[in-house]
């Protein structure tokens, strides 16, 4: 009888740990997500969510390079031919299992669905073909630089075929993928619920029972929820929560640089607003650029957190152009530009500014300081959706826009500066400059494509002020301090492996 | 009384139909293009503007896609949110109940505080209990509901630890964390809605205690409590439910910045994310359903006033 107790006992201490690691975690989302299908999702939030969900065939590290996650390797055979290896023993959530074919069938699924927004990021991909169970071959139309890192986003998620075919446009509402947690459930602007997934393929790294992911706006909420212990981890918080955090002896905060920018687009050729001295002269662009000084905006609206930069790659980022700094403030020289430019003092400027609090007072700064070297600059405050389509209709002269990043340099410069580039808001054209991103586009050398980029960046930012580049953000992380193994990586992605409460 | 109530009813419906129409003349007034919200950061390949617009309808005339929605509306079919892929009808329907009680609740603390301080300070008249209770409503009126709530989070939930801070929890899965989770914002919308209730009140009640009847009433020896209560309140009674049922309704509407706030799913946050992201099929199902809720709300008043004064009954 003893012996049946102690027995009992002794069982119930194994159970104890097992218990202790039956934990959740609730996280605090700035925005609601927009629909959780890896195909047709848009938002930067929604790629959070995606960490639990779907694993992608690469992951990046801390230095943005790509590593393995479903796939386990990859060589080029030659320019446009790509071979990755698969990892072995892989399931879906639905018990499928995760292969070659699952592999070509989520591709073509990203660049043939209707309504796919994986198709321009992989549109260089001519077929992907099944070498055998656990190898696939991508066949590119043309030589990409920047391929594998688009493998490391969404358009590298995997998604069950059987489950996709079922759900059809669907799919969205109920995800099966090959990720370390599976969906539970989905309460529009309230929560999003998932639960670990015992057959995942890393689930020794992997301390949760359950995640529940709470969209929670407002700022100051969202530290109140981290605060009273509602929460576990809330992201993207404001530099001026901070103090407050490191005041708390529970709470760590912990910021990481962004992978993308803030800067002025300037109108030099989209339509009538373009036809000013300030779209025609780029000695009045430059007079403007040396009127601002970073450091002093970084240090009066975002307590001195983030870092002043004069182009579009991080200092995080492997292309990042050291000896590209941001220019030190000027106004006689800035004075003496105007003069030279023939432009009458003071010289009329519009300056379109999304209409969050932070971004008018940097607008206000921005104002302030150009004043003295002779702009006279009017505030345009639009609420955000508005801006967007005027700067694409060229209705505006200047306007402070910013860019999430890409981990891959030619998603943060392309499209934005090439001519005829899709978010070229401004019309910038330099076919010079034109020359040098397309091949960096298809130069697969490290220090060749690094030499072509910051030639670019000399001609189109340092010689023509296509656009004015101020700061790169942080992301500002923040959790209890019972929370250990959060790896802090620029795409201010949370990965749950490694995590867990204490 | 029948044939009233089906006039009534019979308004609904061009009430209805007109306001589709402004709803949707409105939102095409409105700047920003869905589809360029739509396609996020891709928005600068015209290709994928063209394909969204065309999924959506948005490359027909504004006319057609009007005919089309307001078709499929009356078979009850209000559309799909173009951001996440759920029928609007689900989304109505899903944060209706959170509302409703939110509202419930906040008119209940309303009126529990309201009217009785409104019949307090028309009795007591210019003696320190009506400066208190014309103060608290003073208070209750002009304090945002953003700063309330912020305080209320910030001392209850994160120094007290007393209320979770935001979020809702649905009635019947737990009543008690429900309440938990209301009871914040519903007092600070019922605050809010006590002080207006206040001050109509004390004004009815004046006006009702200065009439021949009350003289009347209180000559005949009556005494005080019959003639308050059964006499002047009464009859005090009529423009404070009017008042009430608009209040009311427009609480059902969805209190925008306090569901923001707390984070309470409810109407207000539904059509405020709705007209950010230029979801056109939510702002026009959650606008179309409000203006029923307005009307059914206003009928009801009607019916109430029949109770309350008889002699309306007749007409």
């Amino acid at each position: 009888m003893k012996n049946t107790i102690r027995a009992a006992l002794a069982a119930a201490a194994l159970l104890v740990p097992a218990v202790v690691q039956a934990q959740n975690l609730r996280i605090g989302l700035r925005e609601d997500p927009d629909i959780l299908d890896p195909t047709l999702s848009r938002t930067y939030v929604g790629r959070i969510v995606y960490m639990a969900l779907c694993d992608k065939l690469f992951d990046i590290n801390e230095r943005l390079e790509p590593v393995p996650q479903l796939a386990t390797g990859f060589r080029w055979e030659n320019p446009t031919t790509l071979i990755v290896t698969l990892r072995p023993n892989v399931r879906f959530h639905d018990g499928e299992a995760m292969d070659a074919e699952a592999v070509r069938y989520s591709i073509n699924r990203h660049l043939t669905m209707q309504g796919s927004f994986r198709r321009s990021e992989i549109s260089e991909v001519d077929r992907v073909e099944v070498v055998d169970p656990l190898t696939v071959r991508f066949v590119l139309k043309t030589p990409s630089a920047s391929f594998i890192s688009a493998l490391t986003d969404r358009a590298g998620m995997i998604v069950s075929p059987r489950a996709a075919e079922a759900a059809g446009r669907d799919f969205g509402a109920r995800p099966v993928c090959a990720g370390p947690f599976r969906f539970v459930e989905r309460v529009a602007q309230e929560r999003i619920v998932v639960e670990r997934f015992p057959e995942y393929w890393d689930a020794a790294n992997i301390h949760f029972n359950r995640v529940t992911y709470l969209p929670i706006p407002d700022n100051t909420v969202r530290l109140a929820n981290l605060q009273s212990g509602a929460v576990e981890f809330v992201e993207r918080m404001e530099p001026d929560d901070m103090t407050t955090i490191s005041r708390n002896r529970n709470l760590r905060a912990v910021a990481v640089d962004e992978l993308g920018y803030q800067s002025l687009a300037i109108n030099v050729g989209n339509g009538e607003r373009a036809n000013t001295p300030l779209g025609r002269d780029p000695r009045v662009r430059q007079a403007l650029e040396l009127a601002i000084d970073r450091a002093a905006i970084n240090q009066v609206v975002y307590e001195g957190m983030y870092t002043p930069t004069r182009q579009p790659f991080p200092p995080a980022n492997p292309f990042h152009v050291r000896a590209f700094a941001p220019t030190e403030r000027n106004v006689d020289r800035a004075r003496a530009l105007l003069r030279e430019a023939g432009v009458t003092t003071p010289f009329p400027v519009e300056l379109t500014v999304p209409n969050n609090p932070d971004l008018r007072q940097v607008g206000e700064v921005i104002q302030a300081m150009a004043a003295e070297a002779g702009f006279q600059i009017t505030l345009r405050a639009m609420e955000f959706a508005s801006s967007l389509q005027a700067a694409t209709r060229g209705e505006f002269q200047t306007y402070l826009v910013g860019w999430s990043g890409r981990v891959d340099p030619d998603g943060n410069i392309y499209t934005f500066t090439r001519t005829g580039g899709g978010q070229n808001d401004g019309r910038y054209s330099n076919p010079e400059v034109d020359r040098l991103l397309d091949a960096a586009r298809v130069e697969l050398d490290v220090d060749e494509r690094k030499e072509l980029y910051a030639q670019a960046l000399r001609l189109a930012f340092g010689q023509d002020i296509g656009r004015i580049y101020l700061w790169h953000r942080k992301n500002i992380m923040a959790h209890t301090a019972r929370l250990s193994g959060y790896r802090p990586i620029s795409d201010g992605m949370i990965r749950l492996q490694g995590m867990r409460l204490q | 009384m029948g044939i009233w109530l089906l006039r009534r009813v019979g308004q609904i419906v061009p009430t209805l139909l007109i306001l589709s129409f402004l709803i949707f003349g409105l939102q095409q007034l409105m700047p920003g293009d869905p589809a360029i919200i739509l396609a996020g950061e891709e928005r600068g390949d015209p290709a994928v503007l063209a394909q969204i617009r065309a999924e959506l309808g948005l490359d027909r005339p504004v006319w057609q896609q009007y005919l089309i929605w307001i078709g499929k509306v009356l078979t009850g079919d209000f559309g799909f949110s173009w951001r996440i892929r759920v029928p609007v009808s689900e989304l109505i329907l899903t944060k209706l109940p959170v509302t409703f009680q939110l509202a419930t609740m906040a008119f209940i603390i309303a009126i529990l505080i309201g009217v009785p301080l409104g019949i307090v300070s028309a009795i007591r008249k210019d003696t320190p209990a009506d400066w208190a209770a014309n103060g608290t409503a003073l208070f209750g009126i002009s304090t945002p509901n953003f700063w309330l709530g912020i305080m209320m989070i910030l001392l209850f939930s994160v120094e007290l630890g007393w209320l979770p801070p935001s979020g809702y929890v649905p009635f019947f899965e737990d009543p008690v964390q429900s309440l938990a989770t209301t009871i914040m914002p519903a007092f600070v919308l019922g605050t809010n809605v006590a002080g207006v209730l206040m001050r109509h009140t004390r004004a009815a009640m004046l006006t009702a205690l200065s009439q021949d009847y009350v003289r009347t009433a209180r000559a005949k020896g009556l005494a005080e409590r019959v003639v308050v209560w059964k006499h002047a309140l009464r009859n005090a009674l009529i423009p404070v439910v009017t008042l009430g049922a608009i209040e009311f309704g427009r609480l059902l509407a969805g209190a925008v910045l306090t569901e923001q706030i707390f984070t309470i799913p409810g109407f207000g946050k539904l059509i405020v994310d709705a007209v950010f992201n230029r979801d056109y099929p939510v702002v026009q199902g959650v606008v179309m359903a409000t203006a029923l809720i307005f009307v059914l709300l206003s009928l009801l008043t009607d019916m109430l006033y029949m109770a309350i004064n008889p002699r309306l009954r007749q007409a």
